[in-house]
């Protein structure tokens, strides 16, 4: 069917899935809709680590990259490190990095170099928007090399360069990551120290840290001894002063994040969703349940969050202490179907249901929220989880999935199957580049609130709009 | 409802510098320093107009209108010598006045930021406020502003020195000449900012941080105004996702004229996801942004009602919401303190853009006109904005410059005034007295 625009009657019409206006059908909205991110059609942007090893640059790529990409920037981290363990096999010991072995020299630069190439794939061919180029970056003229190199093509660059003279700090950072590394596997842990230490002094000789002066056009913030003080200069655009602000909010402390749901409700019990209903006695039991978890965990000054739901507020209540409530914490907005059952769901909006099972980070209920508006929401949530110590965050079920996709580092697609079951605690304790989790089943009954994505041999079979009733079902949970 | 301590839009957190845990929020003070011209009372005026409007009871304190009250009139730079014995008196009691009337701000009134806005360009002088601040009980946070740019101080001083009480009868030449001098007084004792002070930003403190680098002086204009008129609008009824009315469209037509005719430069246009935005954008024929969340104040149960619907249904409610518009929130809905917090990325982002155009809507616009014109809670929910009139919004010196330009379309008015009589027993003829003419 050929598509007729009538330039004098645009009618707009609402894309099924996001529930987005567009002038016609097929229009192509290459914008960001909605996100906090607005569309630049910009250049991208490449964000250059600086500083000596165990300097905490790879962990500020990690965090950094897992940041942008939850909150909708498309994001890749490139650790020159890695080019080089590919290159050379096998690691001897810190005589590859001394200044004066040409043989290695010449495979470092090289690293670099497919490693820029690789950024620029990335960008032009991947729609990548921001690349994370982690490596020491320590001599003015590697930084002038990746300077030239987005300069001819139209990329922003902006440096992170972390500096650090605390030996302890360091020591540390050694032992959390380092060891672990492929390059130490199977070492003596003392072996390994004393190797690495010899490969910081390779680096340190030519250390040439940005200089204020020097460098008073180019865009960066330095960062001092983990976040003690900040040097900013010249912060160029949006993405820049939002990633400042995620490295000042950032800590180092050790502490940990509980994840938990509410208690059962009254609607859960009879797999009705959202709504406001207050707890189910099973409900009522896990508030108690968690909160002799809670005094068990013997938790050093700990935060309680919830939503502004009864049933969020209900479960804290049981916990005896004080807590605090985020309206960006309530469930998601299910529009018209708050209140509805799978199954009514199903029979009155059957090309809804179905176009939910298709895409459903991005499809927003009508007159409601997708996941996607969700993480929009949640992330002043995240940048005050990434401020605090130890915080127990009482929410619910798209909420936490949300949340654990930031810290788990999971994808869009696989975000709204997380499985986030009634009264389990979620342990999140951040170690080296990632996060440990532990899980604590309360064991006191409740119904299951999962409904995973319908399969079947032809995998659009049972996503398709025209399916049968019975298919669409298939994955709903059992209620009353 | 118990504990109720973020308030519903926003963590007050307990903060611990000293690691002993501070279960009330310890009030913060701001200080700024800097020579003469450097922007200093730019960035507090500015600051406390943000933090007001996110929530926070903020307050500036400007030592140079102590002064003022203290010395009525104005001489010359001398009265800022170095040497000057009796002038250097009566600035440390003005800095103690100030001082004092911050105390009392934070400490008795409920204040919970204060901005003091002075030089202080001597250590002496912030070891006093440090040691001040550490008896009462106050965090301090110091922004220091340097400035070497010889146009960039002229300016300032044209912008905003001239106009002063301090040189309303010289000359603009003398006036310059004077204030030069009165900058070099203050040179020679100048000690940039070099204390360890508190090394752990807190939340308010990321948060200025995170505004103080996003704001700009570059000139630009901010054009805010409604979707063209809906047909929900001709109906008297609230919020819903209409399309436009014939005359709706029309404004579209004028709108676009109207931004031609301006000759703006890379004008960024904004609307909501509500069609009736989106449609008054597309006869710009340019392109524009969506935002979710410039969508209008989600009026829950209420959504599509006529007000006299609303009374009918939910008389309470109804009068509940006349007696506090700002905090009111509809049932499974919003209220303007969550539309405030809501819309919180977009005001961060019309700070760090140039020349923009939001095509929003009601309760938005009163709410982001509020920011830009340092409206109270209490102002904010009542301001007018009338259909088929853009606002253009310049900042000059301290504040905004507002132009109203109606495009002379006729629309429906959907302003309600509040009622005289906002009782939960009032009649429902008092209740529906200030309802705007409908269809």
């Amino acid at each position: 069917m050929a598509l007729r625009i009538n330039a004098e009657q645009k009618k707009l019409t609402q894309t099924p899935l996001l529930k987005i206006w567009v002038p016609w059908m097929g229009y192509n909205l290459n914008r960001r809709r909605g996100s906090s991110v607005p569309q630049f059609c910009n250049s991208p942007t490449m964000i250059v680590m600086v500083g000596l090893p165990a300097r905490g640059k790879t962990y500020i790529s990690k965090k950094l990259t897992h940041y942008l990409n939850w909150i909708g920037v498309p994001t890749k981290m490139f650790n020159v490190g890695q080019y080089r363990r590919e290159a050379v096999k096998i690691y001897k010991n810190f005589e590859f990095f001394k200044p004066d072995n040409e043989e290695a020299m010449r495979i470092r630069k090289a690293c670099a170099a497919a490693a820029l190439k690789d950024v620029a794939a990335y960008f032009s061919k991947e729609q990548g928007q921001v690349a994370v180029f982690d490596a020491t970056n320590t001599t003015r003229e590697r930084r002038e090399i990746i300077l030239n190199y987005a300069n001819e093509r139209g990329y922003k660059v902006f440096f992170v360069e972390s500096i650090c003279d605390d030996p302890e700090i360091i020591a540390e950072n050694i032992k959390q990551v380092k060891f672990g590394s492929p390059d130490y596997v199977g070492r003596d842990i003392d072996e390994a120290m004393e190797d690495f230490t010899q490969r910081i002094d390779c680096y340190r000789a030519s250390y040439m840290p940005i200089d204020d002066e020097k460098d008073r056009r180019l865009s960066y913030i330095k960062i001092f001894d983990v976040g003690s003080r900040y040097l900013v200069n010249r912060v160029l655009d949006h993405i820049q002063s939002r990633i400042v602000y995620y490295l000042m909010n950032i800590h180092v402390t050790p502490r940990s994040i509980y994840l938990s749901r509410h208690g059962e409700s009254e609607l859960n019990l009879l797999g009705r969703i959202g709504g406001d209903s207050g707890l189910s006695p099973r409900g009522q039991k896990y508030a108690s349940a968690l909160a002799a978890f809670i005094r068990g965990q013997n938790i050093r000054e700990l935060k309680v969050w919830t939503s502004h739901m009864k049933r969020t507020i209900q479960t804290a209540e049981a916990l005896g202490v004080q807590y605090e409530q985020w309206k960006a914490l309530n469930e998601i907005d299910a529009g018209v179907c708050e209140e509805l059952t799978y199954e009514e769901i199903q029979q009155n909006l059957p090309e809804e249901f179905a176009l939910r099972d298709q895409d459903k980070y991005r499809y927003r209920y009508p007159k409601g929220e997708s996941y996607e508006d969700l993480v929009h929401r949640l992330e002043p949530v995240i940048m005050e989880l990434e401020r605090q110590e130890n915080v127990l965050v009482i929410c619910h079920q798209a909420v936490f999935r949300c949340l654990l996709a930031y810290f788990l580092d999971k994808p869009a697609d696989e975000l709204p199957y997380l499985r986030c079951p009634l009264h389990t605690v979620l342990k999140l304790t951040p170690i080296a580049y990632g996060c440990e989790v532990e899980s604590f089943y309360l064991n006191i009954e409740a119904v299951n609130t999962h409904r995973e994505r319908p399969v079947s041999l032809l995998s659009l079979q049972n996503v398709n709009v025209n399916r049968k009733p019975e298919d669409a079902l298939q994955t709903v949970p059992d209620h009353i | 409802m118990p504990m109720m301590r973020g308030c519903s839009s926003r963590t007050k957190l307990a903060q611990n510098q000293d690691r002993a845990v501070c279960m009330t929020n310890c009030p913060t003070l701001i200080v700024t320093v800097g020579l003469p011209a450097r922007g200093k009372t730019y960035i507090s005026k500015k600051l406390t107009r943000y933090l007001n409007w996110i929530g926070v009871p903020t307050r500036e304190f400007n030592v140079g209108q102590y002064r003022r009250e203290c010395v009525k009139i104005y001489k010359s730079f001398e009265f800022f010598r170095p040497d000057n014995e009796e002038g250097l008196k009566i600035r440390r009691q003005c800095a103690s006045a100030a001082l004092n009337d911050v105390r009392q701000y934070l400490s008795e009134e409920g204040g919970q930021v204060a901005v003091f806005d002075a030089t202080n360009t001597t250590r002496e002088r912030r070891e006093t406020i440090i040691q001040f601040a550490e008896q009462n009980g106050f965090k301090v946070f110091f922004v220091e502003s340097v400035c070497e740019d010889p146009d960039v101080i002229q300016e300032n001083i044209v912008q905003v020195k001239l106009g002063s009480p301090d040189y309303t009868n010289c000359n603009t030449e003398e006036a310059v000449e004077d204030f030069m001098k009165r900058i070099k007084c203050y040179e020679n004792s100048y000690e940039t900012l070099d204390e360890v002070l508190d090394r752990v930003l807190d939340h308010i403190q990321s948060r200025i941080v995170y505004y103080l680098m996003n704001i700009h002086i570059t000139p630009r204009s901010i054009y805010l105004c409604r979707h063209g008129e809906s047909e929900l609008n001709v109906n008297g009824r609230i919020g819903g996702d209409s399309g436009l009315t014939p005359r709706g469209k029309e404004f579209g037509k004028k709108l676009s004229q109207f931004i031609l005719e301006q000759g703006i430069s890379d004008l960024k246009v904004w609307t909501s996801q509500m069609k009736r935005t989106i449609q008054t954008a597309e006869a710009l024929h340019v392109p524009y942004e969506q935002w979710k969340v410039l969508n209008e104040i989600d009026a829950g149960v209420c959504e599509e009602m006529m007000y006299e619907e609303i009374q009918d249904h939910y008389p309470l409610e109804f009068a509940l919401r006349d007696q506090d518009k700002y905090r009111y929130r509809y049932p499974k809905g919003e209220s303007y303190e969550d539309l405030v917090q809501r819309l919180e990325p977009v005001i961060m982002e019309l700070e760090r853009q140039e020349n923009v155009l939001v095509i929003c809507h009601q309760a938005v616009m009163r709410c982001l006109l509020a920011y830009f014109l340092d409206k109270t809670a209490e102002e904010l929910p009542y301001l007018k904005c009338p259909l088929h009139t853009v606002l253009k919004l310049t900042p000059v010196a301290y504040g905004c410059k507002v132009e109203s330009i109606s495009l002379n379309v006729d629309a429906v008015d959907t302003h309600r005034e509040r009622p005289e009589n906002v009782e939960v027993s009032r009649m429902s003829e008092e209740a529906l007295l200030t309802v705007p003419a409908h269809q």
